[in-house]
């Protein structure tokens, strides 16, 4: 009986106050498609970084003569460092063939391999890097690096690149963080306002409906689950509207460009999902605490 | 039909009489003050009394503290000072969120109407038994009943602008009739209505006030007053300075002669 009375006030009140409502509607889905275009191009952005991260890599040379054992027993060692992903051999031959390759004069007027064996590691996170190589060759009292076994003649990373790397794609994913969370503010401070201002052209009412004698809960019910409807109508066109602007101009698109068919990106239900949760939540809470003010009779 | 309704009325009246203290009077006011903010006062130690079943004026100017009165018995502000006693309850203890219960036991009509706007004369004076959480059985059988009482049950299904004034202070009263409360305050019933219109109102609060709920009307209606000849509380600047039974509007109203001599006191320094 409670329900049903306040699921019928909610449509009266939509029905009596139709541009109100149509502007809260309106506002949650603009914003919405905002979000729903951004969140994808964000979630590409940072998958492109993350792409190029993964190209930071640890070199570890051997000591010319070492021998077959010494060779598996620091790969060994450097498997079983913390953070580290993939460790992968690269034998003196196979060094020698890709450095002829990219620098082919040189090498010819040298005319033998000056070239050690050696590992490149992966880290499981990019930023990992210097410790790795701090465990694998720490630095002594001296200021001077050893390392851990004596069939490792040095630990190097290609300084510069690996910086510049790190903090460019750092820079990037801030800075599309940034720009998710302002956008989501924006959004919040935009549907709070519209709710906010089709509340305030029904203070009076909410005033009478108080002197009569309604709780607050009996008032705000109504505005709630007009929000939660209101809510859900722009959330439910937006994610129309994305889907058929995700099937109609971006699928032809993804088998071009790489960026745009970034596996990182979520999958259209899920944003679909997220993208409902916040409209409803937001225009169900919105209208609920705007209310507050109005309440105080 | 009115005839077999008054009695069940008067049994519920009877009841609600049994189940309180029987003794205390319905509003009781000790040495209340209100002050606004900035200074201004609202009331200023006023002690009053009003008996259950009573029939009361208050008048007096504007700003002399009817409207304050009013509404520090609906609890719409809190005195400074003293105590009010609504019905043997202290409206000091009354907690926020025990507030809209309260309300429920006080009618009340106001100047300006306050219907919704956006609700039919029947949804109106509706809305006040479902804040109850009145059932829908119980709602069908005390609306028209109602508003048969007021005289609207031709215009259940009208907006209130699409009503007279007067029509809109009856769909008024009637809402704050429907629940039977033992305590009705109207403030300025009759203000925005023409003369007639407002005997019309009277008769209504008089009616109303016949079936044992006490009325409290702030007003400054002189004809009305003096024809119902009813208690008289008058206010001047937030004070009682007359308090008398069976009264006329007239005791502190400055004649003609009076009012110039006031003005001149006012133009002169």
């Amino acid at each position: 009986m409670r329900l049903g009375f306040f699921l019928k006030e909610a449509l009266r009140s939509m029905k009596r106050n139709p541009i109100p409502s149509f502007a809260a509607m309106a506002s949650v889905l603009v914003t919405l498609l905002v979000l729903g275009v951004f969140i994808p191009v964000v979630q590409a952005t940072t998958g492109a970084a993350n792409e190029v991260r993964q190209k930071v890599s640890l070199e570890v040379y051997l000591k010319r003569n070492v021998t077959q054992d010494q060779i598996t027993h620091v790969r060994g060692i450097l498997a079983d460092q913390q953070g580290v992903k993939t460790v992968q051999f690269v034998s003196k031959a196979d060094a020698y063939k890709r450095e002829s390759k990219q620098n082919p004069e040189a090498y010819a007027l040298l005319g033998s391999n000056p070239l050690p064996d050696s590992f490149r590691i992966t880290p499981d996170n990019p930023d990992d890097i210097t410790a790795i190589r701090d465990a694998l060759a720490p630095t002594t009292a001296s200021g001077k690096r050893t390392v851990i076994d004596p069939a490792i003649d040095e630990v190097k990373n290609r300084k510069d690149e690996t910086d510049k790397i790190l903090t460019a794609t750092k820079v990037v994913k801030l800075a599309m963080l940034l720009l998710c969370g302002l956008l989501v503010v924006a959004s919040a401070l935009l549907v709070s306002n519209t709710i906010r201002l089709s509340l305030f052209s029904r203070r009076r009412e909410v005033e009478v409906m108080k002197l009569v004698g309604a709780t607050d809960w009996f008032i705000r019910w109504p505005f709630v689950i007009e929000g939660i409807i209101l809510g859900s109508l722009g959330g439910i066109l937006a994610i129309l509207m994305l889907a058929v602007g995700k099937i109609a101009f971006i699928d032809p698109l993804a088998a071009d460009f790489a960026l745009i068919s970034a596996p990182q990106t979520m999958s259209l239900g899920l944003l679909a999902l997220l993208l409902m949760l916040a409209a409803v939540g937001v225009s169900t809470l919105g209208s609920g605490l705007s209310l507050r003010r109005f309440l105080k009779v | 039909m009115a005839a077999t309704e008054q009695p069940s009325r008067a049994a519920a009246a009877l009841k609600r009489r049994a189940a309180g203290n029987p003794a205390p009077p319905v509003v009781e006011l000790r040495g209340v003050s209100k002050r606004y903010e900035g200074g201004d006062v609202g009331l200023d130690r006023v002690d009053l009394s009003i008996a259950r079943g009573e029939f009361v004026f208050v008048v007096g100017h504007s700003g002399s503290g009817k409207s304050t009165l009013m509404r520090l018995l609906i609890k719409e502000g809190d005195a400074t000072e003293g105590s009010i006693r609504v019905a043997g309850r202290d409206l000091g203890d009354l907690t926020r969120r025990k507030v809209p219960y309260y309300r429920r036991n006080i009618g009340m009509v106001f100047q300006d109407f306050k219907l919704l706007p956006n609700r039919t004369v029947h949804d109106n004076v509706a809305y006040a038994l479902q804040v109850t959480g009145a059932s829908r059985k119980e709602i069908r059988a005390k609306v028209p009943d109602i508003l048969r009482l007021t005289g609207l049950s031709t215009k259940l299904h009208n907006f209130p602008d699409q009503l007279s004034g007067g029509e809109q202070q009856r769909v008024a009263v009637a809402r704050a009739f429907v629940n039977h409360p033992p305590l009705l305050l109207a403030d300025e019933p009759t203000g925005n209505l023409d003369p007639e219109t407002s005997i019309g109102i009277m008769q209504l609060l008089y009616r109303i006030n016949r079936t044992g709920t006490t009325v409290v009307v702030a007003t400054h209606d002189v004809a009305m007053v003096d024809q119902m000849r009813r208690r008289v509380i008058e206010l001047q600047r937030g004070r009682i300075v007359r308090d008398q039974a069976a009264a006329r509007y007239s005791g502190g109203e400055p004649n003609t002669a009076e009012l110039g001599a006031l003005l001149k006191e006012h133009l002169e320094p």
